[in-house]
């Protein structure tokens, strides 16, 4: 097991060292990404102020994943409440349907939902990175809440519903707040989901790029890269504390749920 | 044929043949049943027999295929189970986890027109009442086994309901618990005074709880009486199979002017009444039932008050307050169990010892 | 009689029904955005582009003659192929130790951490991760004047840059919690007594891993194998930003036929092919995993 130790630590090293490196290089006054680190600065930072495509493609971006997450997390509940709670016919098929995204390769979905697009006769624009994003949202919601759902004990609606309440009553007195920390954390998912996404957007964004997108297009500038390590900085950052709230609601609720911590969301 | 309540009881749930599929499986066979006021009714059967779907039907968690479930005179038919007079304590006991235990006991009374204060004493009240007073601002996830079975209660009665359903309530509890809560229960349904319906697999809690079982078997009530009648005369071989031990042995019946004579292989002739034989005198071939506490080993200076066989002590089971002794009669190849209970000063026997033993004729119930 | 109405009704009024009546927003959704867009993908496939967005009438197999018979195209398909592969042994063998230390050697309240560690990086920008080891095994990159720094070469090493080596690094360390999940999973399933009793057998530890611990995790593998292969064979970014001339992909290609050169129908042609390509070999690896697994013995595990 020692041995396995020291290679799960060079492993968790070797993981995380393109992040690490990340904030590093922002901070660092050379344009060229190379050792050796020649001093601190954070005029990288404070360049990203006045790039203002920039901002639109933040802003843009932000609308966009708020609108899939919110859109992905009621289809995730539709679905993980089906699952969970019934069986019906095709149930394997419909599932296995709906959560074939997870492994599809991205590029598939962007170009298969351009072609229809195209087809007919619409253009694309954050609609159709909406779309795309809530479709390969939802699997993952479904994921997180099917365990919110599984660890919710049946007889506490039926008492519910005993005890003189409606079945939507009894939704939003017993079912909503013990599933909450679930959907708040399927939103937090899928929210971080398609703000990082960038074969759709790229595809499907028409004229307003997502933030991927966009700096997609700065890596061509080599002066820009600095900007971009200072923006790649912002973005993980977020992304971890996201994950991480993420992360501390599921637990909540696996243990408001008085289940055993088995770890991870997938 | 319909089980009628007990005449010195007002029926207060009537069940007409009730049927129940659930796809192909026949889960419920016609049930006929009253169930009186104030009375403390068990549905008791194996798994799978039906006595949960029959009780979620009272509930109004279950749609029938036909029959109706009358409650107080009212057909339930169309009413939902939030709308019924009925509230149920559930096997997991269902205790709200994101809630106290006060906000548990107060669940049902959102709607009721009392106001936030007279609420409240309700819920200490019902609280109280099953020994949690003080417990109203702990979390429900940090209460016991018994604390949360007593919530559940709390939580049901607060609503003053005329039925109160139980499910397997005492299945979760380790041994020592479900012997005092089985003892609570009793108090407080002659507390309040409502019907208690309970739900179980265990004949032993059945018989110490009810005022009258129901035995199921595939979806039929098999055998419906006191808890006495139904263990001294069971009705059929396998009801009396079900409920305690019952030790059987062959024998043949003959009608001699009247009498009604049966000869049992290894301990002779005897009469018997017409009582002891619930499903009818057969004629010819038989099996004769009888408990284990209705035989005795007899010891040297005792004389037989009834009948006497010589046996064989194949197998002792020493029991602390009993002993178990499984005997063959001679002539007899089916060992039969006896109970004795373990005065001071008497030895327990051992293997191979040979006894008499003595058994009474009355004690007989006769199958076909 | 009951009406087809009322029969209807009834049936939504059944657990079946009720359940089939939720999923199908859901359901719905993606039957709409993911099986139509499929099915036209499949369709446009077989047409010829004539204008910007017009098709000339009826179907042929053009495309896909010269998908097929065009080197290129082949030579795309087959180094896509040799990267999925390449990058799945490489992953799934680098992560079964992880997911084995994490399961076996991690203390019950730590195991959770851990993978919460493990996962984490996988939640940041893919599009940044790609483009940091692009910083890194660049020829002035991070990991070359590091070295260059420290004085262990004196010219940058070349073999790792604009290469499919590259490509195979990258996509690696980007998908390997998708391969230490399953792994993971399956291991936490073992019930820890089977150990115990191969060893109460008399079996040494390695042995009772080969017998006991490495069967039972087959499915996890398995799954790892599949959920690292399949999305790895459709990327496009890695490819594009560190796999250089000699590194792109096919989904470079598709990408290329769809954007650049408005030929969506030779594009949708090379997705399907590629869809079909790696479903054939999933099924076959599957096939092949069941038997080896011993599949259809009697009280195999369900």
């Amino acid at each position: 097991m020692k041995t396995l130790k020291t290679y799960a630590i060079l492993y968790l090293v070797f993981l995380y060292a393109p992040i690490f490196l990340l904030p590093l290089f922002a901070f660092n006054t050379s344009t060229i990404i190379a050792f050796p680190l020649t001093g601190f600065t954070t005029e990288w930072f404070t360049a990203l102020l006045d790039i203002t495509e920039m901002h639109n493609a933040l802003f843009n971006s932000f609308k966009i994943a708020v609108t899939s997450a919110v859109l992905a997390t009621i289809f995730g509940i539709f679905g993980a409440m089906a699952s969970t709670r019934y069986h019906f016919p095709g149930q394997k098929g419909i599932m296995g349907f709906i959560m074939l995204p997870l492994v599809l390769p991205e590029i598939i979905v962007a170009v298969s939902l351009l072609v229809v697009i195209l087809k007919l006769g619409m253009s694309t624009g954050s609609w159709s990175v909406i779309a795309g994003h809530t479709l390969i949202c939802t699997p993952f919601a479904i994921a997180i809440l099917n365990s919110a759902f599984a660890a919710l004990d049946p007889s506490l609606e039926e008492a519910a519903y005993d005890l003189g309440e409606t079945r939507a009553s009894t939704f939003r007195r017993v079912t909503l707040p013990l599933v909450m920390p679930g959907i708040v954390s399927a939103l937090l998912i899928s929210f971080t989901i398609s703000m990082d996404e960038f074969i759709i957007a790229f595809f499907l964004t028409g004229a307003d790029p997502t933030l991927p997108v966009y700096l997609f297009s700065m890596l061509r500038f080599p002066k820009l890269l600095p900007a971009v390590m200072a923006l790649g900085t912002i973005l993980v950052v977020l992304s971890i504390l996201l994950i991480t709230i993420a992360e501390i609601f599921r637990r909540r609720g696996a243990k408001r749920a008085g289940l055993k911590d088995t770890g991870g969301f997938l | 044929m319909t089980i009628k309540a007990k005449p010195e009881r007002k029926p207060l749930i009537s069940l007409q043949n009730i049927q129940k599929h659930y796809g192909e499986y026949h889960a419920l066979r016609g049930i006929n049943l009253e169930i009186g006021e104030g009375e403390f009714f068990s549905l008791l059967g194996p798994s799978g027999c039906g006595k949960t779907t029959l009780l979620r039907t009272i509930a109004g968690f279950e749609d029938i295929d036909s029959g109706s479930v009358m409650l107080a005179g009212k057909d339930m038919m169309g009413v939902p189970a939030n709308k019924r007079p009925t509230n149920m304590v559930f096997q997991s006991y269902a205790i709200f986890p994101h809630l106290t235990v006060a906000e548990n006991v107060a669940f049902g009374l959102r709607k009721s027109p009392m106001s936030k204060a007279e609420k409240a004493e309700a819920a200490e009240a019902a609280l109280n009442m099953v020994g949690l007073s003080g417990y109203g601002t702990r979390a429900a996830h940090a209460l016991s086994g018994g604390q949360r079975q007593r919530v559940a209660l709390a939580r049901a009665l607060v609503l003053k309901p005329k039925v109160l359903l139980l499910d397997e309530p005492l299945s979760a509890l380790d041994r020592k618990m479900r012997e005092q809560m089985q003892v609570e229960l009793i108090k407080l349904q002659r507390e309040v005074g409502i019907t208690f319906i309970l739900v179980t697999h265990d004949q032993e809690e059945a018989l110490v709880m009810s005022d009258r079982i129901a035995v199921m078997f595939e979806g039929e009530i098999a055998q419906c009486d006191d808890p006495e009648v139904l263990y001294r005369c069971p009705k059929t071989k396998r009801v009396a199979d079900f409920i305690g031990v019952m030790n059987f042995l062959p024998a043949t019946c003959r009608n001699e002017g009247g009498k009604k004579i049966v000869n049992i292989v290894g301990l002779g002739e005897t009469e018997i009444t017409e009582e002891q034989c619930p499903e009818g005198f057969p004629e010819g071939a038989a099996t004769v039932g009888f408990r284990p506490e209705t035989l005795t080993i007899l010891y040297d200076t005792q004389t037989p008050t009834h009948r006497e066989a010589p046996a064989m002590i194949e197998e002792v089971v020493y029991y602390g307050d009993m002993t178990y002794y499984d005997v063959k009669f001679d002539g007899v190849d089916t060992p039969v169990r006896l109970s004795m209970r373990n005065l001071f000063g008497r030895d327990v026997l051992e293997v191979g010892t040979r006894a008499r033993i003595s058994w009474s004729p009355g004690a007989l119930v006769v199958f076909g | 009689m009951m009406t087809t109405g009322e029969k209807l009704r009834r049936f939504f009024r059944t657990d079946q029904g009720v359940g089939l009546l939720l999923v199908s927003p859901t359901a719905l959704y993606a039957l709409l955005l993911l099986a139509v867009p499929l099915i036209a993908i499949v369709v446009i496939s077989f047409l010829t582009q004539t204008g910007v967005r017009d098709f000339a009438p009826g179907l042929s197999l053009v495309n896909y003659k010269e998908a097929l018979s065009d080197p290129l195209y082949r030579e795309l398909m087959l180094r896509s192929l040799m990267v999925s592969g390449s990058v799945t042994v490489v992953t799934v063998l680098l992560a079964f130790p992880i997911a084995y230390f994490v399961s076996f050697g991690v203390k019950p309240e730590q195991k959770s951490l851990w993978i919460f560690l493990i996962t984490i990086p996988f939640w940041t920008s893919y599009l940044i991760r790609v483009f940091l080891w692009k910083v890194i095994l660049g020829y002035n990159g991070v990991l070359n004047s590091g070295l260059k720094l420290v004085g262990i070469i004196d010219e940058p090493l070349t073999f790792i840059l604009y290469n499919v080596n590259a490509v195979i690094i990258t996509l690696a360390h980007a998908y390997a919690p998708f391969a230490i999940l399953p792994i993971f999973v399956a291991l936490e399933k073992i019930d820890r007594s089977y150990l115990e009793a191969s060893r109460d057998l008399g079996e040494s530890r390695t042995m009772t891993f080969l017998r006991v611990t490495l069967p039972l995790a087959a499915p996890g593998v398995v799954a790892a194998v599949l959920i690292v292969f399949i999305p790895t064979i459709g990327d496009y970014v890695t490819p594009k930003l560190v796999g250089g001339p000699g590194g792109t992909m096919i989904a470079n290609m598709i990408q290329t036929q769809f954007l650049r050169l408005n030929n969506a129908p030779l594009g949708a042609t090379l997705a399907v092919l590629a869809m079909l390509i790696v479903a054939v070999i999933a099924i076959v690896f599957l096939i092949v995993g069941y038997r080896a697994a011993g599949g259809g013995k009697k009280g195999g595990r369900g």
